[in-house]
């Protein structure tokens, strides 16, 4: 009954192409970022904060890269945890070369060394698809697993193989190192998703967006269009990978706090990620929201949720239930709505336009 | 449409030559000796029994596929092998006989998209959309709206096309071939699978566009009746040789072509 677009004319084109035509999104979006930078730091428990919003934020970007690469240009990639590591090292190895210059700028350049490396990976996209470009990038994967393991180098020669976040300090205040405050740490990852996010909408609505998804469903007329394949390919590596890097970076800077040399990004972590994009829709950057914050909340929720109804669980069982569900759930939506989350938000939207009634 | 420039051919001469053109898959010979050319301004029909190879020589001339032997000018240019984006990038526009849209996208996407050559903001712009970015996806849009206010699919404009009926997807797919603004446009099999109503829209469409536009048209098409009224001329091809070209009633009455394939009325 209130969302609903009556009255709202659209009279020029580009309010026609807004990413949000409906007022009542628009406030919505409005809201959302309200609650975010206001609410959350101020009302949420450490905790929360800790197990829910800080892995949801570093996540949430790897998810958006992948979605860029498999929902928007139909190329899988088991790689995904591989380019976040390369972010991670990255960061790592540039903060402490150049340990003066704002941590903020190498989370972010962090990205351009993952970008790089994604793109040689990608070389091979031009030749082969679906399932023999996921063992392609699988092996991309391994390798630099291996790297990460085999090359003291890129964890500064650690006894124990390990890197570990350093201070650093932007404005006097401490954003990374043991002594940040949470509520630093997360308004930070939030700036970072919220303004990679915007841009990641903006590239994906435009006629970069369109080739990608023209490559996606019929690269022959795609390169009849003009589209070069290799170029409209390697861009979305390029992208993909630049997000999944930031998403490194954040994930060990911002919520580990260290990393093991090789265990934290591995296959498994490709997996979930993936899942994490069937789940909450390919091709859909709402659905990337959607399926990194089920991927992230439903562990925490059986945990520590259902103990709390006066259901006891214990956390190993819970985490078992965890990989049966979302390994289940991932079934279900690839054979009934392999639009995922995100469709069923379309669904309830519409449904919400036209209640009460019926049609 | 389309600014006129010097390079520009003037009406009535040959925009595109195919000479002795042959094309084999290993043993299989698809096109043997082919030479035909297509004038600028005209309707130009390529009928024939099925497998007679007129969808390889489709391909031949947007590059899917380069001949084994003899060549294709394009507007006196001679290219061994060109690439289909070469093609696009020339002027050449194609549909298809099984439509490719793209499936997953509205019919205003699927027709923005045939703008992407025109498009070069860079990436940088894109990052930001709006300013220069919006600017020019706003006059395309403007240019997308004319072609869809021309093939009458305003009401399918936000449409995914894989939601379409098959004679609307048709005429997305020339929206999209028309968003290029082709100088030469290939449609192989416009009509296949529609009904008369459909034939006779889709008709009007091809006609108009080649009578507002002055667009050189290239088309397949097995309805017999379709092609002597739209084409100024016709080539018949059969297993992979051509048998006759010419205006639409000498092929009529051209004895191998009845044999081959129209037939006699019984």
């Amino acid at each position: 009954m209130f969302y609903r677009e009556a009255g709202q004319y659209k009279t020029t084109y580009q309010s026609d192409m807004a990413i949000f035509p409906l007022r009542q999104d628009r406030i919505g979006i409005i809201i959302i970022l309200a609650l975010a930078y206001v609410a959350v730091p101020l009302m949420a428990s450490d905790f929360i904060l800790k197990t829910i919003m800080l892995p949801f934020l570093a996540l949430v970007l790897a998810v958006v890269g992948l979605n860029i690469l498999t929902g928007y240009t139909g190329l899988i990639s088991l790689g995904t945890a591989a380019f976040m590591g390369v972010g991670a090292y990255a960061c790592y190895k540039l903060t402490t070369i150049f340990p003066d210059v704002n941590i903020l700028i190498w989370i972010l350049v962090s990205g351009f060394f993952s970008a790089a490396i994604g793109v040689v990976f990608g070389l091979p996209s031009l030749r082969i698809k679906g399932l023999y470009l996921a063992v392609a990038t699988l092996a991309a994967q391994f390798f630099l697993q291996w790297a990460f393991v085999r090359i003291p180098w890129l964890y500064n020669y650690n006894p124990s193989g390990a890197i570990e976040v350093p201070l650093r300090t932007v404005f006097g205040v401490p954003v990374t190192g043991p002594t940040a405050a949470i509520e630093v740490k997360y308004l930070i990852a939030l700036t970072f998703v919220v303004v990679l996010t915007w841009v990641a909408s903006n590239i994906v609505h435009g006629r970069i967006g369109r080739s990608w998804m023209a490559v996606r469903d019929m690269d022959i007329a795609a390169q009849l269009m003009g589209i070069k394949l290799l170029e409209a390919k390697l861009l979305a590596f390029a992208v993909s990978s630049f997000y999944c890097g930031v998403s490194g970076a954040l994930f060990v800077f911002i919520y580990l706090g260290g990393a093991e040399a090789g265990t934290e990004f591995g296959i498994r972590l490709s997996f979930i990620i993936l899942f994490a994009v069937i789940i909450g829709g390919l091709g859909s950057m709402i659905g990337s929201f959607f399926g990194a914050g089920f991927i992230v909340a439903l562990p925490t929720i059986l945990k520590f949720g259902l103990p709390a109804i006066g259901i006891a669980i214990t956390g190993a069982i819970a985490e078992k239930i965890v990989v049966m569900v979302i390994g289940a759930l991932t079934i279900y939506l690839l054979i009934v709505e392999p639009h995922g989350l995100a469709r069923l938000w379309q669904i309830a939207k519409q449904k919400l336009r036209v209640w009460p009634f019926p049609y | 449409m389309r600014a006129p420039s010097a390079t520009d051919i003037a009406a009535g001469e040959v925009i595109l030559a195919v000479d002795n053109v042959s094309l084999s898959f290993g043993g299989v010979k698809a096109l043997t000796d082919v030479s035909f050319d297509i004038k600028k301004g005209e309707v130009r029909a390529i009928i024939g029994p099925n497998g007679a190879g007129k969808t390889s020589m489709l391909n031949c001339i947007n590059g899917f596929y380069h001949p084994t032997e003899g060549r294709i000018t394009f507007k006196g240019e001679t290219r061994p092998k060109m690439r289909p984006h070469e093609a696009a990038a020339g002027g050449i526009a194609r549909t298809f006989q099984n439509v490719a849209l793209f499936k997953g996208m509205s019919t205003l996407d699927n027709i923005m998209a045939g703008r992407t050559l025109k498009m070069n903001r860079s990436f940088f712009w894109h990052i930001l959309r709006y300013g220069p970015a919006m600017d020019e996806e706003i006059a395309h849009r403007r240019f997308v709206e004319e072609i869809i206010d021309f093939l009458e699919i305003q009401h399918i404009r936000k449409t995914p096309v894989g939601k379409l009926p098959y004679g609307l997807q048709k005429r997305v797919e020339l929206g999209r071939a028309l968003a290029m603004e082709p100088e030469v446009l290939l449609l192989d099999e416009p009509m296949a699978g529609m009904n008369l109503e459909e034939k006779e829209d889709m008709c009007r469409f091809i006609l108009d566009v080649s009578n507002q536009y002055g667009t050189t048209i290239a088309l397949i098409e097995h309805d017999m009746g379709v092609v002597m009224d739209l084409s100024d001329r016709v080539v018949v091809l059969e297993y992979g040789r051509k048998i006759a070209d010419g205006t639409p009633d000498e092929v009529k009455r051209d004895q191998r072509v009845i044999d081959a394939y129209l037939g006699v009325g019984h």
